[in-house]
């Protein structure tokens, strides 16, 4: 165990620059880059090629009026983000960026990681609920019922690598990738199984529906304005961050990189290429269906995933250790 | 895989009250529609009009002939010359005006063009219903400004021409610019309309969205006294252009174009399909445009003896008719517009119980509103 020193403040600080980071440059680079997608260039002229516009859209973010509606719940309306941000935020205390470089090297990273993103639902439907508005309750509920059911798949999909490499420690599951091929060629449904769920459990295009735009105004979060707004927005960015750190990591190996030396430099820009396409998916797909969606995850994701499970588990008893 | 049924409010629990509008992103202008939820299925629905009211047809009493052709403009604001040539027509007819033939190909030409710039408002708008960020939308508009570029060249304005006059249009169209928008509509527009084509019908997720999705029978539709693309959708081949033929229309070829399977996705197949006839008329007007007068002389305080007319007309969304009495002075005594999406938009109530929300907003954008017309 770590003792409060230097060392874990240092990552304390580390870790929520990070975070931070993530949120306001992924706002910038996304709409750069759906902007681009849009034959439109994107911010543009507050500072160079706009970059200007992060801190004017911060100051304006903290410097607007904290609006409590009269018909919500205070209590739970001030509440209710903490329940999407903090375990959003406690997630990236198991990140593992090189072996030995990390706040904590879990022996359940991977687990910890997990059971962190079963909070979220509870706080989506309490946003909702709080608000005593009908958009933001339709949009919690589609949130929470649409990330309890794309948790399944998820998992499903994530164990058939814990399975293959035998532990649930980031660093062990990147290190198995180092001298063979990475995991998303060792079990691509497993990686299309979990690409799909990422994409559904961080409320991204097309899975967007609890946010729904055209339907539910701004969905679970219509109500809320300012820093309350900010950190629901910080979640949200924090949670995309997780789910390619968790695609780059399971299944592209990390910081790992065939013929060239690891270093987490691989890792940042697999994360940066997962996040731009989830952004090129915003620019390009419509919404499913509410229904759909619930389809697809019950009907097509889960029974896939188990046979995936299944066939991981034949071919680890199958074939020598060494190619599997 | 996925079999769409009319979902049946079978549960017991109370229903929401849910206002979609007046200001909402999806409502295509200050629509106001009142559905009542139970689960995510709507049980009723009823649209609230009048937000944008107007006046128009009282304003139009009030003024001359001539100037109510400003006010025909702000009917339908997305398809403009459409309306200015409906009123001019029913002036005309009551006066006893002819109008030249150039004049009536160039108000063709035009009324095609903004039947295009037009159907590009309802792309737009139904991709972002569907949940697109709007990047179909901009790949539409890029068409649409070069054609808006087309109507700057020739009237000076860019939504409200105020072009048709009485007896002919207010100016002549240049032979190079007629050379330009035939090169553009035979070449790089049909281009695009096939890019924007595979955009929208050729997508997986608008398919699961709209196949299915807000069947009517024909009979329900001419029921509920539905005109234009909605109904032509549903296999009724119902088309002014073609069976009261008025401007150049009977002197073109060009196809009516339906789908016989009435839901949202033959909606929006008979739009796109719509898209390449018109260009396809526009062609043939510019090729066999005639030489000769774009106007006849009116008199500058038009006085049409007393009399009433009605002019029925093809507008994007439907059909679009005039009504005008006259008692014989400078004004109209009665100026009335059957406005298409007026009988489109009131059918919703009947339309949308039984449908999910979100398939609702599908239904909902098949119909194409245009606000300014509905409440006039």
């Amino acid at each position: 165990m770590n003792s409060l020193g230097w060392n874990t403040v240092l990552w304390l600080v580390g870790l929520f620059a990070l975070m931070a980071l993530t949120a306001l440059i992924g706002v910038y680079w996304e709409r750069k880059v759906i902007g681009h997608f849009q034959a439109r260039r994107g911010p543009l002229h507050h500072g160079w090629h706009g970059l200007l516009q992060l801190p004017a859209d911060m100051v304006k973010m903290i410097s607007k009026e904290d609006v409590v509606p009269d018909a919500a719940d205070p209590m739970l309306f001030q509440l209710a983000p903490m329940f999407v941000a903090v375990p959003a935020f406690a997630a990236l205390a198991a990140m593992t960026f090189m072996p030995g470089f990390a706040f904590v090297d879990m022996r359940h990273g991977l687990f910890f990681i997990f059971a962190m993103q079963t909070v979220m639902p509870v706080g989506f439907a309490l946003i909702g609920w709080s608000c005593d508005n009908k958009y933001t309750l339709l949009g919690g509920l589609r949130a929470a019922a649409q990330l309890i059911s794309y948790e399944i798949p998820m998992l499903l999909a994530a164990m058939g690598v814990v399975m293959s490499v035998g532990s649930m420690r980031l660093t062990d599951i990147a290190q198995a990738q180092a001298n063979g091929p990475w995991f998303i060629i060792r079990q691509p449904i497993g990686f299309a199984i979990f690409c799909i769920a990422v994409l559904a459990e961080i409320n991204r295009t097309p899975f967007d529906m609890p946010e729904a735009e055209s339907e539910l105004v701004g969905g679970y979060h219509t109500e809320y304005s300012s820093m309350k707004f900010a950190i629901v927005q910080l979640a949200e960015y924090t949670a995309l961050l997780m789910g390619s750190y968790l695609i780059a990591t399971l299944f592209l190996g990390g910081w790992n990189m065939p013929l060239l030396s690891a270093s987490p430099i691989w890792l940042f820009i697999k994360v940066v290429l997962l996040m731009t396409s989830t952004m090129w998916f915003r620019a390009t797909f419509p919404r499913l269906r509410v229904d759909t969606l619930m389809e697809m995850s019950w009907k097509i994701l889960i029974p896939v995933g188990l046979a995936n499970i299944m066939l991981v588990a034949t071919l680890i008893l199958v074939l020598p250790k060494r190619w599997f | 895989m996925v079999t769409f049924k009319r979902a049946e409010a079978c549960t017991s629990t109370e229903t929401v009250l849910l206002n979609i509008g007046p200001q909402h992103p999806s409502t295509h202008g200050v629509t106001h529609i009142m559905v009542e939820l139970s689960g995510e299925t709507v049980v009723a629905a009823k649209p609230i009009l009048g937000y944008l009211h107007r006046g128009i047809e009282k304003l139009a009493e009030y003024r001359t002939y001539q100037q109510d052709i400003v006010y025909t403009d702000r009917l339908d604001y997305v398809s403009q010359i459409g309306n200015e040539w409906a009123y001019c027509r029913a002036v005309e007819r009551l006066a006893g005006i002819e109008v030249p033939q150039r004049a009536e190909y160039i108000r063709t030409l035009f009324c095609e063009l903004n039947r295009i710039t037009s159907h590009i408002m309802w792309y737009a708008g139904v991709t972002m219903d569907i949940g697109t960020m709007g990047t179909p939308f901009i790949y539409a508009f890029k068409a649409r400004e070069r054609i808006y570029d087309f109507f700057e060249a020739v009237t000076g304005a860019r939504m409200m021409y105020n072009y048709i006059r009485f007896g002919g249009v207010r100016s002549d169209v240049s032979p190079e610019l007629l050379a330009d928008m035939h090169d553009y509509l035979g070449g790089e527009f049909l281009t695009l309309i096939d890019d924007l084509d595979a955009l929208l019908l050729g997508n997986e997720i608008v398919q699961s969205r709209m196949k299915g999705i807000g069947t009517f029978t024909p009979q329900q539709l001419v029921q509920w006294g539905i005109t234009g693309p909605f109904l032509r959708a549903s296999g009724v081949a119902q088309d002014l252009r073609r069976d009261a033929p008025y401007g150049a229309y009977d002197k073109v070829a060009f196809n009516v174009c339906t789908s016989t399977v009435s839901d949202s996705f033959a909606r929006c197949e008979v739009r796109m399909a719509e898209f390449r006839e018109s260009a396809r008329i526009c062609r043939q007007v510019i090729e066999s445009m005639p030489e000769g007068d774009i106007s006849v002389k009116v008199p500058r305080m038009l006085k049409p003896p007393a009399g009433e007319v009605y002019v029925r007309t093809e507008s994007p969304r439907g059909e679009l008719g005039i009504y005008l009495v006259s008692d014989g002075g400078p004004k109209p005594y009665r100026f009335r517009v059957r406005s298409p999406i007026f009988y489109n938009i009131s059918a919703l109530p009947k339309m949308l119980p039984g449908w999910k929300l979100q398939d609702a907003l599908v239904i909902f954008g098949g119909i194409d509103t245009s606000m300014g017309e509905i409440d006039r």
